[in-house]
């Protein structure tokens, strides 16, 4: 008996390849939706990222 | 060794994902969803809809990866009953390992990702149900005690407060009604199966009330869980998250419950194999219903709210 150049085994596999693809992409939405809700809503962060802040330039003296 | 046997050989050990799915309890999961998602939306403090989604879903997969475990663990007499022969170990669709790897795996993932989403209560909640269930219930009592199904219905009632504590950041009065609704429920509704499902538990050898102190003995048992079960009910109309819509649902479905359970209480079992345990089957149905109309009337509660309408 020829081995079929598809066989039942191979589907299950794909489409086991295909389910688990699917769940790492969904994990990938998951944590980027996750992060961009907590960023937006100004959870515990300083945010200053590429812009100066101000608490840490050194004072000058008034006088 | 031909081609035909090397393929017979691997055919059935390979696992398609839909075998890999079924080691989660997708049924069961569905229950842990929807108490869970009471217990976050009758919630005083709201989440955000992503944030309550995700919640959602790391307590789904908890659950589901504690019914990997549970699956992992009582293989062996899985394959002895017939309800549970064709999941996916017994059947040879998944080997043990694989599922002890996904069970810890997704335990591990599930609970990391709920303390990042919500809080580390919730977190903590979530682990200490996936070790409740896998361990305390499958591994230490489910074969040692007939009170399983007591200690089981614990596990299955940690969902709604977890879905409380990921929105309020700690446990409070509601959320332990809410658990000891599930709790009070889960006896009855499992032990009325056991009634007409007789032949299952006894060739696995698990000692379920029925076998090791008599159906007689169960038949009170039902009866007295339904009772304190029928006053927790209607009392939860009172608290926080109940309110007058709560009150009529519950107060309907616990007079049905309790005529139910009185109905069992005095058949003996030449009556109800008479009929093929006809009140047994009907109480069953009607604790499906009874466990989803009580948390639907909680949600109904809250949806209410926001236009004056839900609670007292």
């Amino acid at each position: 008996m020829a081995i079929a150049p598809q066989h039942e085994l191979h589907r299950r596999r794909m489409g086991r390849n295909i389910g688990l693809a699917a769940v790492l992409v969904g994990m990938i939405v998951i944590v980027f939706g996750l992060t961009v809700v907590k960023v937006t809503r100004g959870d515990p962060m300083a945010g200053f990222d590429h812009v100066v802040e101000p608490r840490i330039i050194p004072q000058e003296d008034s006088e | 060794m031909t081609d035909a046997s090397l393929n017979s050989d691997i055919q059935p050990a390979e696992a398609g994902f839909g075998d890999f799915f079924a080691l989660l309890k997708p049924r069961v999961m569905s229950l842990v969803v929807f108490t869970a998602l009471v217990g976050l939306l009758v919630a005083p403090i709201g989440v955000h809809p992503f944030v309550g989604f995700c919640a959602i879903l790391f307590i789904a997969v908890g659950a589901g990866a504690s019914g990997a475990l549970n699956m992992w663990w009582d293989a062996d007499i899985d394959r002895v009953m017939t309800r549970t022969a064709r999941r996916p170990i017994p059947a040879g669709k998944v080997a043990p390992g694989d599922a002890l790897g996904i069970g810890l795996a997704l335990s591990g993932f599930s609970v990391v990702m709920l303390a990042l989403a919500t809080n580390l209560a919730a977190a903590a909640l979530l682990a200490f149900t996936i070790f409740f269930y896998a361990v305390v219930y499958s591994m230490w009592l489910k074969r040692a005690t007939p009170q399983n199904i007591v200690i089981g219905g614990a596990a299955g009632a940690f969902p709604p407060m977890i879905g409380w504590v990921a929105a309020t950041g700690g446990v409070s009065l509601e959320a332990v009604l809410m658990f000891a609704l599930i709790f009070m429920w889960t006896p009855p509704h499992f032990w009325a199966l056991a009634l007409f499902m007789k032949s299952d538990y006894n060739t696995a050898g698990v000692p379920m009330l029925t076998v090791t102190h008599g159906r007689r003995v169960t038949r009170v048992h039902i009866w007295v869980y339904t009772l304190l079960l029928a006053a927790l009910a209607v009392g939860m109309g009172f608290s926080g998250i109940g309110g007058p819509l709560y009150l009529a649902v519950a107060v309907v479905l616990n007079v049905l419950f309790i005529k139910g359970a009185w109905g069992i209480w005095r058949r003996d079992e030449t009556r109800a194999e008479a009929d093929s345990y006809r009140v047994e089957k009907a109480f069953f149905r009607l604790s499906l219903w009874y466990l989803f109309l009580h948390f639907g009337a909680l949600l109904a509660e809250a949806a209410l709210r926001p236009f004056g309408l839900g609670g007292w």
